[in-house]
């Protein structure tokens, strides 16, 4: 009955000769691969999961399930964000949630203890050990990320939810269909700039761009079209928003990303399905999805959702030029260990202390239960909190460029004296 | 009015569709303790999917969704079924994962769009063999 190829060690494991933690990893991939109309499997080089983030009791016994039956990894694998910082537990105070803080701190160990690095990051391919090159086979989970590997870095991975990751990282391979081919990769939908100079350069373009992306396309791949340039930090801030709004998996953006150095080749010389035209209006009615409340007055700032990068920390420090956060304010930055390493090397992890910002690892600031400080009306500069965050926490939120946000971590109002 | 799609989880299905008229996140857009639609954007938000044939376009956003959906299948808060027009691993994967470890059955149907259109909220729909549905 099943159309998908498979080998003797396959059988082996669906015999549950192998014992139970493979059976249910490999029938889960042949459910996988027959839901997905696949015929073979493609071997993967690395995993970034999610299945290691609380989402309940059962994400919980299924990781105690996977270690009591001794489940071993085949590839590297590297885990997305927490529920918790586990350094810094008065974040999410167990107190608060002890069954959740509990969870997420076992979950933490029993990845680890089954052979994951301890990555706890959103955003992996800030670093080198999870930068594959183009036309790498991989397996992402978390959505920025997978957008980011697909559109930025040429990678393959279509989105695989928690649970299911895990069986891809255990087996070593996943079914080849959707955007691990290249016919699965080609865009069916343009996304055309019809931008002013002064528009192209708002540092909060691209997290608009983004939200415009994902309402616009929702599960497809377009190409943008019309954007001259754009740093890595501003792909993945489209990345993000598109995967929020939307549930975008890769985007082109011509003679920017690598598999667009012309429109043809986004396409595969074929016409787009239906343009969407991106002007002045656009991008209006997309800032104003990501602002909840008109108050003036700020209680929290909110920074690095993904995780910030070192150049955004570089961009924070000239945006705050010196100034320390002020008192009634809480300016709380997320981002990795590894980040965070490189940050205390160059000495401006001290120096941002210094001025008040708070910086949070292996976490972020925008999922239940409420991390302690981030209430009232929260500014932040990321499309991803603006638009998530509102429905999981009791605030309100004002989206505004990093400019705005440092000014407003300063002196406690929207658009208040520097 | 009878029905047919394919299998992807399961093989029968019977109860009151709740037709959910755009993909959800389950992650974030579903309370697994109630069974209740909490995000607060989506058409049917408040609905509940406990106990319910739950048919929708697909899930959306967080990777979190099978997780979700495996947690209100285990706390009883889940749907009975679901019946869906993408072929989407990530509900089959929050389906098998119940099962597995819970023997909590939610089988999944994958029909046209056609077929989506036809389904409204309170209609009945029992199996009739593989494949099929009738009112």
């Amino acid at each position: 009955m099943t159309g998908i190829e498979i080998d003797d060690l396959d059988r082996e494991r669906l015999a549950g000769t192998r014992g139970k933690a493979e059976q249910l990893a490999m029938r889960m991939l042949v459910a996988a691969a027959e839901t997905s109309g696949a015929t073979e499997f493609v071997p993967i080089e690395f995993a970034h999961i999610g299945s290691c983030h609380y989402t309940g009791r059962l994400a919980l016994d299924y990781a105690e399930f996977l270690l009591a039956e001794g489940a071993t990894l085949a590839v590297p694998t590297h885990t997305n964000a927490s529920l918790i910082d586990i350094h810094q537990p008065a974040m999410r105070p167990e107190a608060a949630t002890p069954e959740a803080v509990r969870g997420a701190a076992r979950l933490m160990e029993i990845y680890e203890a089954l052979g994951c690095t301890a990555m706890w990051s959103c955003a992996p391919y800030h670093e080198a050990r999870t930068r594959p090159t183009v036309g790498t086979q991989i397996v992402g989970s978390e959505s920025n990320a997978v957008s980011f590997f697909n559109s930025v870095l040429g990678a393959r991975t279509n989105k695989y939810g928690d649970l299911l990751d895990v069986c891809a990282a255990i087996i070593g391979k996943v079914p080849l269909a959707g955007l691990h081919t290249d016919e699965g990769r080609l865009a069916t939908h343009e996304l055309r700039l019809e931008l002013t100079d002064a528009e192209l350069a708002d540092s909060s373009l691209p997290h608009l761009l983004g939200i415009i992306m994902g309402r616009a396309v929702g599960t497809a791949v377009p190409v943008l079209t019309g954007l001259p340039s754009a740093t890595e930090d501003e792909l993945k801030a489209i990345a993000a928003a598109a995967a929020t709004s939307g549930a975008v998996e890769m985007f082109h953006v011509v003679g920017v990303t690598p598999e667009a150095p012309t429109f043809a080749d986004a396409t595969g010389g074929r016409t787009v399905e239906w343009v969407t035209v991106v002007d002045r209006k656009a991008l209006a009615e997309a800032r104003t999805l990501l602002t909840t409340t008109d108050s003036e007055r700020i209680d929290s700032v909110c920074l690095g959702t993904p995780h910030f990068s070192i150049d955004e920390f570089g961009a924070l420090r000239s945006a705050l030029d010196g100034r320390h956060v002020h008192d009634a304010v809480r300016l709380v930055v997320t981002t990795s260990r590894a980040i965070a390493h490189e940050l205390g090397l160059r000495g401006w992890r001290a120096e941002l202390e210094e001025l008040g910002v708070e910086i949070v690892l292996d976490t972020c600031t925008y999922y239940p239960p409420q991390p302690s400080g981030v209430g009232g009306t929260v500014m932040t500069n990321s499309a991803k909190w603006a638009y998530y965050a509102p429905g999981m926490l009791p605030i309100d939120v004002v989206f505004g460029g990093l400019q705005a946000c440092a000014d407003a971590a300063v002196t406690g109002q929207v658009g208040g004296p520097a | 009015m009878r029905i047919t799609g394919r299998w992807l989880h399961g093989e029968s299905i019977s109860g009151e569709v709740l037709r959910l008229d755009e993909p959800l996140s389950f992650w974030g857009g579903l309370d697994p303790s109630t069974g209740e639609i909490i995000d607060q954007a989506h058409p049917q938000a408040g609905a509940s999917m406990a106990g319910a044939v739950v048919a929708m376009p697909g899930s959306r956003g967080s990777s979190g969704t099978p997780g979700v959906l495996g947690e209100a299948l285990r706390t009883g808060a889940g749907p009975a079924a679901l019946i869906v027009t993408k072929a989407d691993i990530n509900l089959v994967a929050g389906a098998m994962v119940a099962e597995s470890l819970y023997g909590v059955d939610c089988p999944v149907l994958l029909v046209d769009g056609e077929t989506f259109s036809s389904l409204t909220t309170g209609t009945r729909v029992e199996h009739a063999g593989p494949g099929s549905l009738v009112d």
